[in-house]
């Protein structure tokens, strides 16, 4: 256990703690007690940034876990890891701040619940972006959809809220469970879990036949999370969510989640023409889908749902086009293909940035004058003059002009898009000039949204009549926040080379590993001025035509175009999801009838189905009675009495004689343990009886009296079939075990423990140290079964319907 | 008036705490002898089973005032709880230890991390049997 162990799991901990400060000081904003958390965590990863230009050293640190199965919890901290973990706890600390002033201390405001989620999620997102091993990651991964999904739905009274929760854990899980598939057979090919042991061996893996279909299954865990098209239909419908929450999760750090997956996995998959194209051109779709989806927006919120699932997308497609580095074994530092890269790093700090402080600023609109709609906003710039300024910094740099954070990486992303079409593999030379049209095309309504979001909140005509409130300018502590990221927008626009050697370097040393020799560093110099390049006069025709599409906005907003504003896919989610209901209701009308006798015949059919198959498949059907154990002259009579007992059961005509023979076959096999020696299980088998007894006596006062049945003689004739069959199947397979064994040099499982139970558990009682120690894990499980049980005899018991509720 | 078993009683007074003594002879033997927690649990499940059969319900929830879903959630805690105190000092999740020492009384003896883990068991078993009889027992619909 080291002390960047404690960094995911501390916030967990914490959380534990939350109710009752909520509890204690119920005056006092809880968000003021987990302040200092992300902040603390902030400053400590803060000590790990190579200032002194000298190279990046990660850290592996490993604490075992379920070492048998290989997941062990090891933190991996490189500069990728470092850059998202300081994204997540710095913009963390910041909406905490922001989130005590925009969520007020009321009576009845769950804010106790609100922060043991956003705590839960902060330690799940920090989990995912340091552990090495692929299993560790993705149950933290799936916890982030689970505390994102709690967070969306925090205010549940609100209908939409309840909507956009289900629809991002449906969406988000079902991508997740996709990804596990993936890591499965990442481990079948590679025999481990540790990302960097998987990538060690990325060449010997890739003629696999596992490795595409792992790709595309990890990949579909990355684009869900990640909100690429068609699954960013989640992302807008997330925006029903606390405004707090919009800026951390679904702007900032969790949607990120996707694309550190994909940079993480770069090494392994990179220089694969399949990776290249998927991931480039799911990025490129989802840019251009965003950007001019977020024009027909007219809700602020709206279009920064869109903006963000577009610039996702510009991300996601600057790594697949700079995995291409990897087709060549050797680069230089200042090789063309790694400019994609480097924008990538530096769009994703920007947008962070940017994004972040502008839904921040949303939020305070929100919250000053109770809407959020374009249509009613309007001439708030002399209103709210602080926020305005911040609002200017955030939309210049989202639309891409000089001289802030997001011209910057919006012109090495043109830069790379160019870079691309020279490439001479892939085949590259057919369709990749669409690369940069699609990339100008995108940029081009990047800039109208950005324009109208901007123009239509701050200019033209007040109009205090359709706003709820009286607008006024925020309290100073929620402009904080906004005003802290909007200088690092300005201060990371003037001088860019301060990331240069600190963030961006090393997280590309962790993106683009082994490319370059020992000691080498990757060529970053960001700088404005270029000369009068292609990149600069996209730019150009960028603020061009995106102005006169701006100025025509009247006529715009006219077209049908503009006045849809779901997104078509919606459509098929919600249908989707309806045909599911009705699908799994059909098929529990069909299968689940109520008798018990319907669910015997489909367990015992199954059962020999499947016994059957796998002895014919492996050709097992032998019988040797050689070597068998000598049996006991009791046994016979013991045997006999058992079945015959049995056989007498569907003969009696009155329930009680029927317990009682019941009761016989159970304790005469007890009694069978006894003679063959086993007093564990003979105990344990009579205490069961004896415990089934009373069970069965309670049972027994509310059941009916036996009434004779009359059943069709093929019901009864099948019924025999089925239960020989099931006699038949298990007979043989014991005797072909028996036979198999003597056959082949093969030793009982139960040696190994035979001769270690002593030696390793200090134990003389087998089953007892294979249950407590051995396998203590299953025992565990076990029991956690009994207790899930139990819950639900009692639910069903105490809280059962009395057949009129509407189920 | 109903008639009071008292020959039920008076030999039920005596016979419940002998199993209940003997499950928790049995709960302690099962590293060496036939035993363990799932046994002795059962075990006292039934002595008390025995206790609610002969007297009734009320008298018993006064004597004994569980509510037996905490103790199922106990003994998962505890079971889960044993696994993590390893992980302190870096061993995988339920490595068991064992150690023998020397104490007074009972000279030396063997004491092992497994055993809490079966205490754990031993309380959802007891906690599962008595939760499930009850609630069907008080069903009365």
């Amino acid at each position: 256990m080291s002390t960047l162990h404690i960094i995911p799991l501390a916030p967990f901990l914490f959380a534990f703690l939350i109710p009752l400060f909520y509890k204690k000081f119920r005056h006092i904003h809880t968000g003021w007690f987990v302040l200092p958390l992300p902040l603390i965590i902030f400053i400590y990863l803060l000590q790990f940034l190579p200032l002194g230009g000298t190279a990046f050293q990660p850290v592996e640190v490993t604490v075992a876990w379920v070492a048998s199965l290989g997941v062990d919890f090891t933190v991996y901290l490189d500069g990728l890891s470092l850059l998202f973990a300081l994204l997540i706890s710095g913009i963390g600390t910041l909406v905490v701040l922001y989130s005590i002033y925009y969520i007020a201390n009321k009576r009845d405001e769950p804010l106790n619940n609100f922060y043991v989620y956003l705590l839960m999620f902060m330690g799940a997102m920090l989990g995912v972006v340091l552990s090495d091993n692929l299993i560790v990651l993705y149950v933290f991964w799936e916890l982030t959809s689970l505390s994102s999904a709690l967070l969306i739905g925090y205010w549940y009274h609100k209908e939409r809220s309840r909507y956009g929760a289900q629809k991002s854990m449906l969406i988000t899980v079902t991508g997740g469970f996709a990804m596990l598939a993936g890591f499965t057979l990442l481990y079948l090919m590679t025999g481990t879990f540790s990302v960097q042991e998987i990538i060690a061996m990325s060449d010997q893996i890739a003629a696999s036949p596992y490795f595409v279909p792992a790709m595309i299954l990890v990949l579909a865990g990355a684009f869900t999370k990640s909100a690429q098209f068609p699954f960013h239909i989640w992302l807008p419908d997330a925006m029903e969510a606390p405004t707090p929450v919009s800026a951390y999760l679904h702007s900032a750090t969790m949607v990120k989640a996707g694309i550190y997956l994909v940079a993480r996995l770069t090494p392994l998959f990179g220089g694969q023409a399949e990776w290249f194209w998927i991931v480039t051109g799911f990025g490129l779709l989802t840019l251009l889908w965003g950007s001019v989806s977020a024009v027909r927006q007219k809700d602020l919120k709206g279009i920064l749902a869109f903006s963000t699932v577009s610039q996702l997308g510009l991300i996601m497609s600057l790594l697949g086009m700079g995995s291409a580095a990897f087709h060549y074994d050797v680069i230089d530092g200042e090789s063309l293909y790694t400019v994609a890269i480097l924008a990538a790093v530096f769009h994703l700090f920007n947008h962070a940035t940017f994004k972040g402080s502008l839904f921040m600023v949303v939020g305070i609109i929100d919250h000053e004058t109770g809407t959020r709609d374009i249509r009613k906003l309007g001439g708030l710039m002399a209103i709210m003059p602080v926020t305005f300024t911040i609002s200017l910094i955030g939309v210049a740099s989202m639309a891409g002009l000089p001289p802030f954070n997001g011209f910057l990486s919006k012109e090495i992303f043109f830069e790379g898009a160019l870079n691309i079409t020279t490439l001479d593999m892939f085949n590259v030379e057919t369709l990749g000039f669409l690369i940069p049209v699609v990339a100008w095309i995108a940029s081009v309504f990047t800039f109208v949204y950005s324009m109208m979001m901007f123009f239509q909140t701050f200019t033209g005509k007040h109009k205090p009549e359709e706003l709820p409130k009286h607008a006024h300018e925020a309290p100073v502590g929620m402009l904080i926040s906004p005003a802290v990221l909007g200088l690092m927008v300005i201060v990371f626009g003037l001088f860019p080379n301060m990331l240069a050697y600190t963030v961006i370097e090393p997280a590309m040393q962790s993106i683009l590993p082994g490319l370059l020799g020992e000691g080498e560093q990757f060529y970053v110099n960001i700088y404005h001025w270029h000369g009068l390049n292609t990149e600069l006069l996209m730019t150009m025709g960028v603020v061009l035509i995106g102005t006169a599409l701006f100025l025509n906005f009247d006529k715009l907003q006219q077209t049908a175009f503009y006045l849809g504003e779901r997104d078509p896919l919606n459509g098929a989610y919600d249908n989707g999801l309806t045909g599911l209901i009705s699908g799994a209701q059909y098929v529990d009308g069909v299968q689940m009838t109520g008798k018990l006798r319907h669910y015997f015949t489909y367990m015992f059919v199954f059962l020999v189905a499947v016994l059957s198959y796998a002895l014919i498949r492996t050709n097992a059907f032998a019988i040797d009675l050689a070597n068998t154990a000598q049996i006991s002259p009791y046994m016979f009579f013991i045997i006999l009495a058992l079945s015959l007992s049995t056989i007498a059961v569907p003969f009696m005509t009155k329930r009680v004689p029927a317990i009682i023979l019941v009761g016989i076959i159970g304790f005469l096999v007890a009694l069978i343990f006894v003679v063959i020696r086993a007093p564990d299980l003979a105990l344990t088998q009579l205490l069961v009886e004896t415990v089934m007894v009373v069970l069965f006596l309670l049972v027994f006062y509310h059941l009916p009296e036996l009434r004779k049945e009359s059943f069709k003689p093929v019901f009864k004739w099948s019924n025999l079939l089925i239960s020989l069959s099931v006699g038949a199947v298990v007979t043989i397979t014991g005797l072909s075990a028996h036979a198999f064994s003597h056959g082949h040099d093969i030793s009982p499982i139960s040696d190994y423990f035979v001769e270690n139970a002593y030696a390793l558990a200090g134990g003389e009682n087998i089953v007892n140290v294979i249950l407590v120690d051995f396998r203590g894990l299953d025992t565990l499980l076990e029991v956690f079964v009994l207790g899930i049980v139990a819950l639900g005899v009692v639910v069903l018991i105490k809280y059962k319907a009395s057949g009129r509720e509407e189920v | 008036m109903k008639n009071t078993p008292i020959q039920l009683h008076v030999v039920t007074r005596i016979v419940a705490f002998i199993i209940l003594i003997f499950s928790i002879f049995l709960f302690f033997a099962g590293h060496n002898n036939p035993g363990g927690g799932f046994i002795g649990g059962l075990m006292t499940a039934s002595a008390l089973v025995l206790l609610y059969l002969s007297f009734d319900l009320k008298t018993i929830k006064r004597v004994l005032p569980f509510d037996y879903a905490y103790v199922i959630g106990a003994g998962l805690l505890l079971a889960t709880l044993t696994g993590v105190a390893g992980m302190f000092f870096g061993f995988p999740y339920l490595t068991q230890f064992f150690e023998y020492f020397q104490l007074p009384i009972l000279g030396e003896t063997e004491l092992t991390t497994a055993l809490p883990f079966d205490l754990g068991i031993y309380l959802v078993v007891v906690g599962f049997t008595l939760l499930v009889i009850l609630t069907v027992a008080e069903d009365d619909s």
